[in-house]
């Protein structure tokens, strides 16, 4: 499908087969009247627009007043405007269409900017609407103004500050068309109260005006034709899938791709389940928390193609020494990703999945005219480091030494005991990593994720909106499971509310260590095991019977906390509950189940590559570097470049 | 002393001309892209443009190649931005206009006058204790002058920043699209 994207600011005249610039010759008829804010419900509606999540408030008051009982869209609200975002982006990985909140001005508009910041990292389209005040108390320091355009200027697609209702659905067309189209990401419409309580004729459809944004989604043949050629010569191919490709939907592509080159699949953490993890050209995901046969297959590919990826330092390491001995084939829909990270050599503009779809039979051909190189001895080399180094957790250094859970045993039986459409959403932190490892990927859009921008609390609301998604689209039946941390899932937790009262159930796994677990590993690791401000008090392994260390235990109680929005709260010390809580979960299907279950502090993720240090350095386990066994690697730390 | 990471010492001076919709907080947009990745901007002008619908901002700044085609490629995906180019000093004609009042009593006003001749500046203010001169040219001649002029003592500098255009028929809002953005 086109995605059109924001290339070089114009390419001479739009083209004719543009299907927004002829959209609406008719909108000098005069249409129907109503109010800016009527319209934009109304433009909401005609877009298609099926869900919206949000909260009111003062200055978005008209536009509350717009959507009845018979509006076409289904109104969720939530608890805090963080939630309302990260819910329309959850909605949005989940269903391919754009997520849509509403908000009101001032604190609403800077709380929203963390889920901004996220769907513009993670490149998820969304639509933001905010309140503003009138237009005559702009710049007073009325009530709960604030320069909200300004604000999110950097971390926007684009933005608008609407100021007269007879904007309004043209503006909300034009947003929608851009958070949509190229890069996808989030578009900010700051409604004024004048625009939403003014008059105005309303028309649809309308016509975009948008000199300055002209997406490229086709590549150009010759580059092609030389990545056909690169490909073919190549010994150690790889396949490093980011989430573009997800965004373009191009899993078909990806996979005929890598059987058409018989090519090994690194994925990012966003591309997990773009090819099934049951495929064997699947090594898993790379970079920091990555397998070793995926960071090892980059490290010593001789060609790497990057489809839909942006070579973030997650990924690479240290950038110098990132696939030291490979030439490269960036594929990517914004031109400045093309060459921001790393020097390419074939750089290829355009939408993942109409550039494989070309790239494919160009490629086949170059094969039948020059050729391809036995990849056997490449596969012998990745199957051994598969074989040698897998993603489990049972080795001896990994198992809890206090009688709680092992974390990873848990994610391993709840992807095991899991309806196989289940759509996986996580927060951030090691329970993230652990997900991303040891569940079970075999589908596209199945997993929701903070990537870019690591959004601790981004779980529930994005499952939350997920499960709104799956209501929407597959009548609920694509269960929506939450692998929580009890950090992450703290700062969002309000949203049980929304949950239980909107009737969206999903179910939540809290991996319960009671402490910040990713930055104690960072402290365990680098910082002397100095455990600074990373001790919770929510769940110590003794919390049943004697207090913890402070005095304090189970604040806040889990199961307590579950049980007082209205949902099903479970608690699972033992491998024996644990299994019982799972099937209980997936049993219930009319609320919210949560599981607090209390699981083992000193659980590291590994594999590791330190932040800043190469990918050679990547440790299996402390002391344990298959790519690079020398002395050095072992000592790689925490460099002054990492972060 | 800030350091700026796109702009190492010895990195060359580069010419941008981005044409831009003349609308509120274009310029904050751009702008702020430079401020974020810490560009060390010489100068930057906005004025409109013979379409009234289109402004013309002039950057100039010592910047490392890098970061000059990233921050190409980042203005480009500004809506706002309709067409970047980056001009070549030897095809573009550069000017800046330059208002300096310097000290000049009845000793040494003569000299100062002789300096504006050679340089074919113009006096536009005079009083018993300073001389305003207006000057206009290349950034190099205007360096010479205020060196120049240095000696005397320098009240009151403001430079406008340097505004340049290519040489030859062609405008660079040519192949801007039509007339499109008055219609908003």
């Amino acid at each position: 499908m086109a995605k059109p994207t924001p290339l070089q600011a114009f390419n001479g005249v739009p083209k004719g087969t543009d299907k927004t610039n002829n959209a609406g010759s008719d909108t000098k008829s005069a249409g129907e009247k109503m109010t800016g804010a009527q319209a934009l419900v109304r433009a909401l509606e005609d877009l298609g627009v099926k869900d919206v999540f949000g909260i009111p408030g003062g200055a978005i008051l008209p536009v509350y007043d717009a959507i009845k009982a018979d509006t076409k869209f289904r109104f969720v609200l939530a608890r805090h405007e963080q939630a309302a975002g990260h819910a329309a982006e959850g909605y949005a990985v989940a269903t391919g269409r754009c997520g849509v909140c509403i908000v009101t001005s001032g604190p609403a508009a800077t709380n929203l900017v963390t889920a901004l910041a996220d769907a513009n990292m993670d490149s998820i389209p969304m639509v933001a609407i905010t309140g503003q005040v009138g237009v005559n108390a702009i710049g007073t320091d009325a009530f709960q103004e604030a320069d909200t355009v300004g604000i999110t200027y950097p971390v926007t697609k684009h933005s608008y500050l609407v100021t007269d209702a007879k904007d309004v659905p043209r503006v909300v067309a034009e947003a929608y068309y851009i958070a949509t189209t190229g890069r996808p990401g989030p578009v900010l419409i700051d409604l004024t109260k004048t625009a939403q309580t003014g008059e105005m004729e309303y028309t649809w459809p309308q016509k975009l005006l948008l000199p300055g944004y002209t997406p490229t989604t086709k590549a150009h043949g010759r580059m092609l034709e030389n990545a056909a050629k690169l490909i073919t010569q190549s010994f150690r191919p790889v396949l490093y899938v980011g989430g573009g490709a997800m965004r373009s939907h191009a899993s078909a592509q990806v996979k005929a791709l890598a059987d058409l080159m018989n090519a090994p699949v690194v994925t990012t953490l966003n591309a997990r389940g773009i090819i099934p993890d049951s495929d064997p050209k699947c090594l898993g995901m790379l970079g920091m928390h990555g397998t070793i046969a995926a960071t090892g297959a980059v490290q010593r590919c001789d060609l790497l193609i990057a489809v839909g990826a942006r070579f973030d330092d997650r990924v690479t390491g240290k950038l110098a020494s990132f696939a030291p001995t490979a030439r490269v084939i960036h594929i990517d829909i914004d031109p400045a990703e093309i060459g921001k990270n790393r020097a390419v050599d074939v750089p290829i503009v355009g939408d993942v999945a109409t550039v494989l779809d070309d790239l494919i039979p160009v490629l086949r051909d170059e094969q039948v005219k020059s050729g391809t190189h036995d990849l056997a001895p490449w596969w012998k080399a990745l199957n051994d480091l598969r074989a040698n180094y897998p993603t489990t957790y049972d080795r001896p250094e990994d198992q809890p030494t206090d009688g709680t859970l092992s974390p990873q045993w848990v994610v391993s039986q709840l992807s095991a005991a899991a309806d196989p459409d289940t759509i996986w959403v996580s927060g951030v932190g090691q329970h993230q990593m652990w997900a991303s490892q040891l569940v079970d990927f075999e589908k596209p859009n199945s997993w929701i994720s903070s990537g870019g921008s690591g959004t601790m609390g981004y779980g529930l609301p994005a499952a939350l909106g997920a499960e709104v998604g799956s209501q929407r689209d597959f009548d609920g039946k694509k269960p929506v499971w939450l692998i929580d941390g009890d950090g992450s899932f703290q700062m969002t937790s309000e949203e049980l509310a929304a949950s239980t009262l909107d009737g969206v159930p999903i179910k939540i796994a809290i991996l319960n260590n009671s402490v910040y677990g990713m930055v104690r590993q960072w402290q365990t690791l680098f910082y002397d095991k100095h455990y600074s401000a990373t001790i919770l008090h929510d769940g110590e392994p003794d919390a049943d019977d004697t207090p913890g260390e402070s005095g304090f235990v189970n604040i806040p109680d889990f199961v307590k906390l579950a049980e007082a929005y209205g949902c099903l709260g479970l608690r699972a010390t033992t491998k024996e509950e644990a299994l019982a809580a799972i099937k209980k979960a997936n049993e219930t299907n009319d609320r919210t189940v949560l599981i607090d279950f209390r699981v083992w502090q000193d659980a590291m993720v590994w594999p590791m590559v330190p932040a800043g240090a190469s990918n050679d350095t990547v440790a299996y386990r402390k002391g344990v570097h298959p790519l690079d066994n020398s002395q050095q690697a072992d000592d790689a730390k925490l460099s002054a470049e990492g972060f | 002393m800030a350091t700026y990471p796109a702009s190492q010492p010895g990195a060359q001076r580069h010419t941008l001309s981005v044409l831009v919709e003349n609308r509120p907080g274009v310029l904050a947009r751009v702008s702020g892209l430079f401020a974020r990745r810490s560009f060390n901007i010489d100068s930057l002008t906005v004025s409109p443009t013979e379409r009234k619908d289109i402004s013309r901002i002039t950057v100039t700044a010592h910047v490392d190649q890098a970061p000059l085609e990233q921050i190409i490629k980042q203005l480009n995906k500004l809506l706002h931005v309709l067409k970047i180019v980056e001009l070549d000093p030897t095809t573009t004609v550069e000017r800046e206009l330059v208002l300096i009042k310097v000290s000049a009593n009845a000793q040494n006003r003569s000299d100062v006058l002789e300096l504006v001749r050679m340089f074919r500046a113009h006096v536009v203010d005079v009083n018993t204790e300073t001389l305003t001169i207006e000057s206009t040219g290349s950034q190099d001649k205007i360096d010479a002058l205020m060196n120049l002029l240095e000696h005397y003592g320098v009240v009151e500098l403001v430079r406008s920043g340097a505004v340049a255009v290519t040489r030859g028929p062609k405008a660079l809002s040519e192949k801007v699209i039509g007339s499109e953005i008055t219609q908003r």
